[in-house]
């Protein structure tokens, strides 16, 4: 009943337990169980991807009206361990003039430093690496060390493109970064903490419900920093080759593509975490086994979105990229930082609906503030609209009546 | 032996053979990358000090900004320091044993004092207390004007490095 | 526990290879790196001191973000100088950069 109840922690505490009972000392006990812990996590996160790349195929497959893998298994389901048989027998080419060391760590690195971001994640009250007290931070902060796998990306392999595509990528990055700190300092204010697990604790009203606003610019913000469409300048075929990757095969090349996907279902869950509720729902704290229920079911849904949006959406130009983050997103995440720690002051003490209620009224005001600035701006430059005229058109009456084709 | 000890050792010597490799390799690209092991080493000595704060602040503002910025730098100045000039200028075999004396003697002062080999105390290993830190840097009582000055001296660097840097249209300058 | 000892050699060390290089580098952006080594050893010392001496003191972390932000506001001018040196004399190199020699 207790294995049912909480499985995580059972099991944790008969393996330290046996840990212990072979005679090891207690520090090594804690990094023993830390070490497997980690590589439970990391193999199953990855044994995920490979899941997540078929579902994501086949939904993508469906709104464009494919069929999408359908052949290997039933519904194409081990399309992707095929893939893997094969990109694992495939010769890794390393490009003359390549610097040895960047090119080989660039891969490690960009697969490294999403997976690190597991570490801080809450799955259930009780099921988390470890509760950081600067999680939020640290969500950030590996970031920055993805950037840098992409720096040596473009630098190791010795190619224009891949150096022009990874400067372009890391402009975007380190722009975007500034209202995604912005965007979840939100949740931290309203929590007062920047634990990951506390920030799920306080959350009695989901954070959505009190920063709408702020959880879509952190939405949007996300995708360009997972480099999705409609932000997938860093792999603009036409434009560059293939991105920072193009001199990557084999093995090394799978890295960065199940880096991706991991990095979008990542930021999935960090999106559940500080505005969806995290694990929080009925009875998930006294069946933490449930916890884990609800938060695959937020995540999938956000995961979902991310798909939809892939699939939907055409890619901006890299100038419309730089405007909206420049000249809207930025403005509009310090404008709503400094508007709802004034308004939730004000409001801290009342109950919860009133707070939401209030927080709700201050987002729509500055939605519709929002819309008018946008439709004058729209208004000033608008030009005239690309159509084309009337022309003749060749019609099968015309030609059997023989008259000239105006 | 504690395993937290012989992590540390290890990452001891990979900081300090990196910072070395930082001043003495030629490629300055290179040297740049070595900079970012270094800054990684010092940022997990921070993290076994007990200030998980600063270890992740050294990740993202160290690495995510300062050494992105200097291979940047390094990148846009590049093909004018090529490998056949010396990296070095000529004193440097009069700096070399200067700096190994400085820190033999830096060493042997150390070792003259008694708090040398003090252990740590245990209280301190939880981590410091952010929240404390955050109201002290916005305490008139506490430290609002090294807070305030820092701010501002941020501010005054960006605007300089902005106008340093600007492409001037029109010849001026 | 790991001792203060330790630590404290940590930073000699990185402090002199950065003042070694410092004083030795031509290239302009090779002495900042010098620079931002000894920032990295001063930060050390000074964490290590809180840990060790101060621990329920705060202004030993106020200091480090106070060096921080020196190291952060130095490197975007210092970097921002180089690149506009680099446009006008075509060169990072500091013995090149002489006008005022006379």
């Amino acid at each position: 009943m207790d294995f049912l109840r909480d499985p995580y922690t059972f099991v944790a505490n008969r393996f330290q337990e046996f840990l212990t009972g072979l005679g090891l000392a207690p520090e090594w006990v804690l990094f023993i169980s830390f070490l497997t812990g980690a590589f439970i996590l990391a193999t199953s996160a990855m044994l995920l991807v490979t899941m997540l790349i078929w579902i994501e195929r086949k939904i993508v497959a469906r709104v464009q009206d494919r069929f999408g893998p359908n052949r290997v298994g039933p519904w194409g389901i081990f399309q992707s361990f095929a893939d893997l048989i094969k990109i694992f027998t495939k010769e890794m080419i390393t490009p003359t003039g390549s610097d040895w060391l960047p090119y080989n760590l660039a891969p490690v690195l960009a697969v490294s430093a999403v997976l690190t971001v597991w570490a801080v994640l809450p799955f259930t009250v009780t099921f988390y690496g470890v509760n950081l007290s600067v999680g939020v931070l640290f969500v950030i902060a590996l970031g920055a060390v993805g950037e840098m796998g992409i720096i040596l990306a473009g630098w190791g392999s010795n190619n224009k493109y891949a150096l022009l595509a990874a400067f372009r990528a890391i402009a975007q990055l380190i722009s975007y970064g500034v209202p995604l700190a912005i965007t979840m300092l939100i949740p931290v204010m309203f929590s007062g903490s920047m634990a990951l697990n506390d920030i799920v604790l306080a959350q009695d009203v989901w954070y959505i419900f009190l920063a709408p606003l702020v959880a879509l610019i952190f939405f949007v913000t996300n995708l360009a920093e997972i480099g999705r469409a409609p932000f997938d300048l860093v792999e603009a075929e036409s434009e560059l080759v293939s991105g920072f990757n193009v001199e990557y095969s084999g093995l090394k090349f799978g890295m960065f593509y199940v880096a991706e996907f991991l990095h979008a279902l990542t930021v999935s869950l960090i999106f559940a975490t500080l505005f969806l509720g995290g694990w929080r729902g009925p009875g998930a704290v006294e069946y933490p086994v449930l916890g884990i229920v609800y938060y695959t079911l937020k995540t999938s849904l956000v995961y979902f979105l991310i798909i939809l949006l892939r699939a939907s959406l055409p890619r901006f130009r890299i100038d419309q990229m730089m405007a909206i983050n420049w000249k809207l997103l930025i403005p509009l995440s310090l404008s709503l930082l400094m508007l709802t720690a004034l308004v939730y002051r004000l409001v801290f003490t009342q109950p919860h609906i009133v707070r939401v209620l209030v927080l709700l009224a201050v987002n729509g005001i500055v939605f519709g503030v929002l819309n008018l600035i946008l439709a004058r701006v729209e208004k000033r430059n608008s030009r005239r609209p690309l159509v084309a005229e009337p022309r003749p058109v060749a019609r099968a009456e015309s030609i059997s009546s023989n008259t000239p084709v105006e | 032996m504690t395993p937290l000890q012989i992590v540390f050792l290890l990452v001891a010597a990979i900081t300090l053979f990196s910072a070395v490799m930082v001043v003495s390799i030629r490629g300055m690209m290179h040297a740049a990358l070595f900079l970012v092991l270094t800054l990684m080493g010092v940022a997990f000595m921070f993290a076994t000090l007990g200030s998980r704060f600063f270890a992740i602040i050294q990740i993202l503002v160290y690495i995510g900004s300062i050494a992105i910025l200097i291979i940047f730098a390094v990148m846009l100045t590049r093909n004018i320091m090529d490998a056949e000039v010396a990296s070095l200028n000529r004193g440097w075999w009069f700096f070399a044993p200067l700096a190994l004396l400085i820190f033999a003697s830096i060493v042997l002062v150390l070792s003259s004092w008694s708090a040398f080999a003090t252990l740590r105390d245990l209280s301190s290993t939880s981590g410091e207390n952010i929240l404390e830190f955050g109201k002290a840097l916005t305490d008139p009582n506490g430290f609002v004007i090294p807070f305030e000055v820092a701010s501002v001296l941020l501010v005054a660097a960006m605007v300089g490095a902005v106008y340093i840097a600007m492409e001037r249209r029109g010849g001026r300058g | 526990m790991i001792p203060l000892s330790w630590y404290l050699i940590v930073a000699a060390g990185l402090f002199v290879v950065g003042i070694f290089g410092v004083l030795t580098r031509k290239n302009l952006i090779g002495i900042l790196m010098g620079v931002e080594l000894m920032l990295n050893a001063v930060n050390i010392n000074l964490l290590a001191f809180w840990s060790y001496l101060y621990p329920q003191s705060l202004s030993g972390l106020t200091f480090v973000a106070v060096v921080f932000v020196a190291a952060a506001a130095e490197a975007a001018v210092g970097l921002a100088l180089i690149i506009s040196i680099y446009r006008r004399r075509t060169t990072v190199n500091a013995e090149e950069i002489n006008l005022l020699r006379g």
